[in-house]
C-alpha cells in the first residue's frame, strides 16, 4: 500500500529542511545508497523528491519509473543551484513526444 | 514496394482481405487523430512543467542554500533537535487520473495547518532557518503540483511514442502490404477469366471446325 506521503532523498545536509515541512526524508550521500533507498521506497511512496547529482548518478533506475504511473521521481535542485539535470528531463519528453525540442530552442 | 502477404488467391481471401484493410484504415486514421490530439496536450504540459520548474529550481535553490547556512552557523544537534518532529504533517492523496485514456497522476495536497509551521522554540535557532523554512513549506505546493505535471509529461511523451510507432507501422507496413495482396488476388482472378474465356473461345472455333 502506498503511503500518501511524501520522500525525498538528497544530502543530509539539505533533507532536513523537508523534514520541517512534514515530509518523510532519507539522507543518502552515495550513488549506490540512494539507489537502495530508492529501490526500497518505491512502492511505499507516490511522490519521490532526489536531488539532481544522485538523480543523475541512478539515471538508468529513475527511467525504469517513467513509464509507471507511481511514484513519480522528481529530481530537485541543490543549494549550490541547478544542475540543469530537470531541465534536460523535460526536453528529453518533448524530443521523445514531439520528435524535435521545440521548448528549448529559443535559447540555443 | 511492399511484400505481399502468402495467402490463396482466392475470392474469399480477397473478400477477408478487403474488411482487414477497411479496418486498417479506420484504425490508422483514428490513431492519427489520437496522436494529434495528444501531442496537443502534451506541449500544454511541457510549457506548463518548464515554467513550474523554472520557478522552483531558483527559490528552491535559495531555500536550501539559507537552510545550509543557518546550520553551519548554529550546532548540528540544536537544529537537528529542532527539526525532528515537524508540526504540520504533509499528506497527498494520490489519483489516477487519465488524459486520452493514458494513466496519468492526479495530485491533491492534504495539509495539516493544526500545528505551527515551526515545529521548535526560536530560542536556539536563527532567523535564517525560519525564513528557509518558511519558503520551503510555501514551496511544498508547487512542488507537488510540479510532481503531477512532469510525471504527466513522462507519461504522455512515452505514449506518444508508442502510438507513433503504431501508426507508422499501420500506414507503412500493414496498409500497404494489404493493398499490394488485393492487387495481386484481382490479377490473378482477372487473368483465370480471362484465360477461361480464351479456353471457351478455342473450344467454340474448334466445334465449328469440325
Amino acid at each position: 500500500m502506498r503511503s500518501n506521503k511524501i520522500a525525498v532523498i538528497g544530502d543530509k545536509d539539505i533533507v532536513l529542511a523537508f523534514k520541517a515541512v512534514g515530509m518523510d526524508v532519507y539522507p543518502s550521500s552515495s550513488a549506490a545508497q540512494s539507489a537502495d533507498t530508492l529501490k526500497s521506497i518505491a512502492n511505499k511512496y507516490s511522490i519521490v523528491f532526489i536531488t539532481e547529482d544522485l538523480a543523475r548518478d541512478n539515471n538508468q533506475l529513475i527511467e525504469r519509473y517513467k513509464s509507471r504511473t507511481y511514484p513519480a521521481v522528481i529530481p530537485i535542485p541543490p543549494p549550490s543551484g541547478s544542475t540543469g539535470y530537470g531541465m534536460e528531463g523535460i526536453r528529453a519528453d518533448v524530443e521523445r513526444a514531439v520528435g524535435t525540442d521545440i521548448l528549448f530552442n529559443k535559447e540555443d | 514496394m511492399a511484400e505481399r502477404l502468402n495467402v490463396n488467391p482466392t475470392r474469399m481471401e480477397l473478400r477477408n482481405l478487403k474488411r482487414r484493410l477497411s479496418t486498417a484504415v479506420k484504425g490508422h486514421k483514428m490513431l492519427k487523430d489520437k496522436a494529434d490530439e495528444m501531442v496537443r496536450r502534451f506541449v500544454e504540459l511541457a510549457k506548463e512543467n518548464k515554467r513550474l520548474r523554472e520557478e522552483i529550481e531558483t527559490d528552491l535553490a535559495a531555500a536550501l542554500n539559507a537552510f545550509m547556512l543557518a546550520r553551519a552557523s548554529s550546532e548540528d544537534y540544536i537544529v537537528e533537535e529542532a527539526v525532528a518532529y515537524p508540526g504540520a504533517s504533509l499528506t497527498v492523496k494520490a489519483e489516477v487520473g487519465s488524459i486520452m485514456s493514458v494513466p496519468v497522476p492526479s495530485i491533491s495536497i492534504e495539509k495539516d495547518e493544526s500545528g505551527d509551521i515551526f515545529p521548535y522554540s526560536f530560542a536556539q535557532v536563527t532567523a535564517q532557518l525560519d525564513s528557509s523554512i518558511v519558503t520551503v513549506t510555501h514551496l511544498a505546493d508547487k512542488m507537488v503540483k510540479l510532481a503531477e505535471v512532469e510525471k504527466s509529461c513522462n507519461m504522455l511523451s512515452i505514449e506518444i511514442e508508442k502510438n507513433r510507432r503504431r501508426v507508422n507501422a499501420l500506414e507503412y507496413v500493414m496498409i500497404p502490404m494489404i493493398e499490394e495482396t488485393i492487387k495481386y488476388i484481382t490479377m490473378k482472378l482477372d487473368e483465370n477469366e480471362r484465360s477461361n474465356t480464351v479456353r471457351l473461345m478455342k473450344v467454340k472455333t474448334m466445334l465449328n471446325d469440325k
